[in-house]
């Protein structure tokens, strides 16, 4: 990139920088006009000047040049108009100048603003591009809020600066210049007392500036470097919080702000000295012309009409001159923000664009061998992490990298480059390969795993976006926004891919289009056993039943098959459902009261405080006895169990019924209603303590309040809170109907209509597992899935387990038909056993249907060793050994190691 | 079966003969009661452990993966306990778990396990106790093997 802004903005505006000085230049002319005409209109029609008789009239609009040797040349004779019609005329002329004033500031205003954003978008394009092609090793000395600063804060005057950068100083210059020459016509000494003036504020000003300037540069480190820090304490507040560091950073954040304070608060002092000297010097000038110009003039030396028209003059010259003084502020400003910009992304070697150019058509597969040939790879300290080492793998070989192989893992993924020796694919260098190549035919995974915010299935489908694969169709509006865009994007230097193209290439993955890529992507998710992940992910969102009609019906309709499954599985007392007409002993009283989900739990809890419904219906059905004193003993259980327990203390997990501040409250509460009847009690204590009952499940918490009489009394009741409920309660209560989707549940509430026993250790694995078994023979399995993709995995991919990210990441390599694939240890969040059987499946997948690609995997286990052609020891940087399977794995010094 | 019969059952186990009445009541208010049939696994070796088993009732084996196929180690059965060595030492399961006959435990989560530890020292020491007796036992075991061996070889 270029060093000075300048030179920047000029190489890049040229073409808009002329017109618009043009154009500046042309709106002078009504400009002065403008100046010249209220004179005119007083002068003329006003004070009656060439109007001596009532009748006169002059030519409006005459159009005539004097020119030298040809005399006068009259174009146009003009209308004769009267006094009246003359002023009438002129300010209607003097109204236009105004028009044509206000649309050439306007125009001038919306063309050096567009000229200045589509310098910003380019030159933040150009940074992040640079970002892109960054080598692996800055990655590790930058901070990424710091790159993100630059990017988006520090470099956004550059384009409120831009459209100023040429037409100012030009205008402003012009403007001064003027003045001087006026004046130094005037009076030849005058002006160059004016001109000696002009010249000291120009060569001190800008030396003070100096001193701005490093302050200023300070300020952006300071700052940038702040909102470093701000992202690490996000990052890291774990650490922080658990190690009891949170006042070292509170100190250390105060301490650069105290720093960031004071280089604003020498700034600020600077900046208005420098104005402080800037104004004296500006009002000292006319000091000098009374004093030393009047002097001369009391001696006659000096004509008092000329010193008059000199001060006149001189009132024209600070107003462009201190603008120019601070255009000139601005400048150096911009040039530090932006040099110093410049210097951050400046890192040598970049990338050659040429690696990463865009290639719509598949890669060619690759024939040669990956090899490694006498490759070193030190780290940013020099300490070396592999030392000459030479290996080579085969097309279709698969080779173990014993632990210390993870550099040459990374290094076959270009994520480190070496220090000395080469990484060859056939006969050409890795790192001079067309990404487009590389980054398709090789897949790399490791547990290092990055996920992007989104959902799973655009994370999944990330290593097949290389390109814009389809032209997509714009019509009325959407077209010209595309056509738009298309010019912008050339005219600020960005590339013109559309983003909403498919990029997903679905050959590269082996399928044909989108209908077929789910039947290639299911086989990947069995092998890295992600299928029951993005399966439990499914079924526990909620989906709109308007929008997937058909699908919730499909799933109304499972609930018969799931039951005639379960009677004949024998296991029917998995699941007990919700009958209109019977109490199901698993869900809540609450629940089974009213036959349906609470969807407003504030409107619930003022409902059941203050609406006269509860009361009376409870009332009716002769429930509120039972509840009440259902609710004093479970209030009096819970009270025994939890009352000595720390309100911190993870027991207070378990407990639904309250929370471990309101244990006190309850407390307090049985004390004063013990021994009384019901009626003596308040009313409100009342209602907190029946309120307890609803959240009673008998099998949970098996206080043996729940009798064969009281259920059937509270199924009684059902019939009164499904249809006697009042229209203001209306939206609260969904009720279950045994042929409706229920909107407020998740799928698999839905499928189930029930609740899962308690009595069965892992009764939820088991029913997951005939769901999914039944979403298959329905036909519905694909439909779920596809919502699991749905799914949104949060920001880096939080709102999944570690070794469901890592899963993912592997899945996202497999997906891929490569040649070689590189897996660096990729399920370290696993146990064991399931890593074995995830390799196991792996090698499977990779081998079917006559594939067969280099596999490279780092893996220690001695258990897998089996499945590889070769494995590769190193020791030390070192590799030690680089043989076949049976030798490698019983008789190297490793396998002892491990053993013992 | 209600909570205040879970107690005196828990009441009944060693481990847990010293603790208070209430703090028994808490203990199984906390913990799951979980049912299996025969031959299902409790936990497979190699698992993270996250919780501790009291067999309440019904048989179960102890079995390693060894490269001759699987061991059985060893029996439990009813008021033992079961897999609190992996959630003592944070480390993966050592053995698997699986039942002979129907089961039924109370399963205790880790975060809880500890807790009551840390309440109840009486507890801590019938836990060492309990691993003590263990460890004694392996000894004696891996003795015995040790000179079949040696006396196999000579």
């Amino acid at each position: 990139m270029e060093s000075r802004l300048s030179r920047y903005i000029w190489t890049h505006t040229r073409k808009d920088q002329l017109w618009i000085l043009v154009v500046v230049a042309f709106s002078m002319i009504p400009y002065f006009l403008s100046f010249d005409l209220p004179k005119q209109i007083v002068n003329g029609p006003i004070q009656g000047d060439g109007f001596d008789s009532p009748e006169a009239t002059q030519a409006f609009l005459a159009i005539s040049f004097d020119l030298p040797y040809l005399g006068t040349i009259n174009l146009f004779d003009g209308f004769q108009l009267g006094r009246e019609g003359m002023l009438l005329a002129l300010s209607l002329v003097f109204l236009l100048l105004v028009v044509v004033n206000g649309l050439f500031k306007f125009y001038i205003n919306t063309f050096k603003g567009r000229l200045g954003e589509r310098l910003l978008r380019r030159i933040r394009f150009e940074l992040v591009d640079r970002v892109l092609r960054f080598p692996p090793t800055h990655f590790k000395r930058v901070k990424p809020a710091e790159i993100s600063t630059m990017i988006k804060d520090e470099v956004e005057p550059l384009g409120g600066f831009t459209g100023d950068a040429f037409v100012s100083p030009a205008l402003l210059g012009g403007q001064a210049l003027t003045a001087l020459i006026f004046i130094l016509l005037q009076s030849f000494w005058l002006g160059l007392i004016a001109t000696v003036i002009v010249a000291v504020q120009a060569i001190i000003i800008p030396r003070m500036r100096k001193r701005l300037l490093v302050l200023g540069r300070e300020r952006q480190l300071t700052a940038r470097e702040l909102s470093g820090r701000v992202s690490e304490i996000v990052d890291g507040i774990g650490t922080i919080r658990g190690y009891d560091t949170s006042n070292f950073e509170r100190a250390d954040i105060a301490s650069r702000l105290a720093r960031i304070f004071k280089i604003r608060y020498d700034l600020y002092q600077w900046k208005f000295l420098v104005k402080f000297i800037n104004n004296f010097l500006a009002q000292v000038t006319p000091f000098l012309f009374y004093s030393i110009g009047g002097y001369f003039a009391l001696q006659g030396r000096l004509d008092i009409g000329q010193l008059v028209a000199v001060i006149g003059a001189y009132k024209d010259l600070p107003g462009p001159l201190k603008e120019l003084i601070d255009w000139d502020q601005a400048r150096q400003d911009v040039q530090v923000k932006y040099a110093q910009v410049v210097e951050q992304f400046s890192v040598d070697p970049l990338l050659d664009p040429k690696v990463h150019a865009i290639a719509a058509t598949s890669a060619e597969p690759l024939s040669g061998a990956l090899a490694a040939v006498n490759l070193t790879v030190t780290d940013d300290g020099g300490a070396t992490l592999l030392d000459h080492v030479s290996l080579q793998v085969q097309p279709g070989e698969a080779v173990a990298l014993k632990p210390g192989g993870e550099v040459l893992a990374e290094a076959f993924a270009r994520l480190i480059w070496p220090a000395s020796g080469r990484i060859l694919i056939g006969s050409q260098d890795i790192l001079e390969m067309p990404e487009s190549v590389t980054g398709r035919r090789i897949s790399y995974a490791s547990s290092d795993v990055y996920v992007f915010q989104g959902s799973l299935g655009d994370n999944l489908l990330y290593g097949l976006k290389h390109a814009p694969l389809t032209e997509v169709r714009y019509e009325g509006e959407g077209a010209v926004h595309r056509k738009w865009e298309l010019v912008e994007a050339k005219l600020a230097g960005n590339p013109h891919f559309d983003v909403n193209s498919d990029w997903i290439d679905y050959r590269a993955a082996g399928a044909t289009g989108p209908e077929d890529l789910l039947v290639k992507i299911r086989p990947v998710l069995d092998a890295v056993l992600l299928t029951n992940d993005v399966m439990a992910l499914a079924v526990r969102s909620t989906i709109d039943p308007n929008r997937n009609a058909a699908f919730a019906a499909g799933i109304v309709e499972m609930r018969g098959a799931l039951r005639q499954r379960l009677e004949k599985e024998k296991l029917s007392d998995l699941v007990v459902f919700f009958e209109p007409g019977s109490y199901n002993i698993e869900a809540t009283i609450g629940e089974n009261l009213l036959f349906g989900t609470i969807t407003d739990q504030v409107m619930w809890d003022g409902a059941l405080e203050g609406h006269p419904f509860f009361k009376t219906v409870l009332q009716r059905v002769g429930l509120r006895d039972v509840f009440y004193e259902m609710g004093l003993e479970i209030a009096e259980n819970v009270v025994e169990l939890f009352r000595d327990l720390p309100p911190d203390h993870p027991f207070f997990q378990q407990l639904t019924f309250m929370t471990a501040e309101e244990i006190p409250v309850y407390e307090a509460l049985l004390q004063k209603v013990r021994g009384r009847a019901r009626a003596d009690v308040a009313e409100d204590d009342q209602v907190k303590i029946i309120r307890l009952c609803f959240g009673y499940i008998e099998p949970r918490h098996r206080f043996g309040l729940l009798t064969d009489e009281l259920m059937a009394k509270i199924v009684a009741a059902r019939r009164e809170f499904d249809e006697g409920l009042p229209a203001d309660l209306a939206g609260m209560i969904e009720h279950y109907r045994p042929n409706r989707y229920i909107a407020s549940g998740s799928i698999i509430d839905n499928v189930l209509f029930g609740r899962i026993g308690h009595k069965h250790a892992d009764g939820s694995e088991k029913i997951r597992a005939i769901v999914r078994d039944l979403f298959e023979a329905v036909g519905l399995y694909n439909d779920v899935l596809a919502f699991g993709f749905d799914f949104n995995v949060g920001a880096g991919g939080k709102r999944l387990t570690a070794g469901q990210r890592q899963k993912l990441d592997l899945a996202r390599a497999l997906i891929r038909i490569c040649d070689f694939y590189i897996f660096n240890q990729p399920l370290l969040a696993l146990d064991q056993r399931v890593q074995e059987q995830v390799i196991r499946n792996v090698f499977a997948l990779l081998r079917q249907d006559g594939r067969n690609p280099a596999i490279v995997w780092v893996v220690a286990n001695p258990a897998v060793m089996e499945l590889f052609d070769r494995v590769a020891v190193f020791e030390n940087g070192r590799l030690l050994r680089d043989d076949h399977t049976e030798v490698g794995a019983n008789e190297g010094p490793d396998y002892k190691e491990m053993a013992s | 079966m209600l909570l205040k019969d879970e107690v005196e059952m828990l009441r009944r186990i060693t481990l847990f003969s010293g603790l208070p009445p209430a703090k028994l009541k808490l203990l199984a208010f906390t913990s799951d009661r979980v049912m299996y049939s025969a031959g299902e696994a409790l936990f497979y070796q190699g698992d993270i452990g996250d919780a501790a088993y009291v067999i309440l009732s019904g048989k179960a084996d102890v079995l390693v993966t060894t490269a001759g196929g699987p061991l059985k180690l060893a029996e439990v059965e009813q008021n033992s306990i079961v897999g609190e060595i992996a959630i003592l030492c944070n480390t993966p399961r050592t053995a698997t778990v699986r039942t002979t006959t129907p089961l039924e435990a109370l399963r205790i989560r880790k975060d809880d396990f500890l807790k009551l530890l840390a309440d109840f020292p009486e507890m801590a020491v019938e836990i060492m106790r309990v691993l003590a007796d263990r460890l004694s036992q392996t000894t004696a075991e891996l003795t015995e093997a040790r000179s079949r061996n040696e006396r196999m070889e000579a």
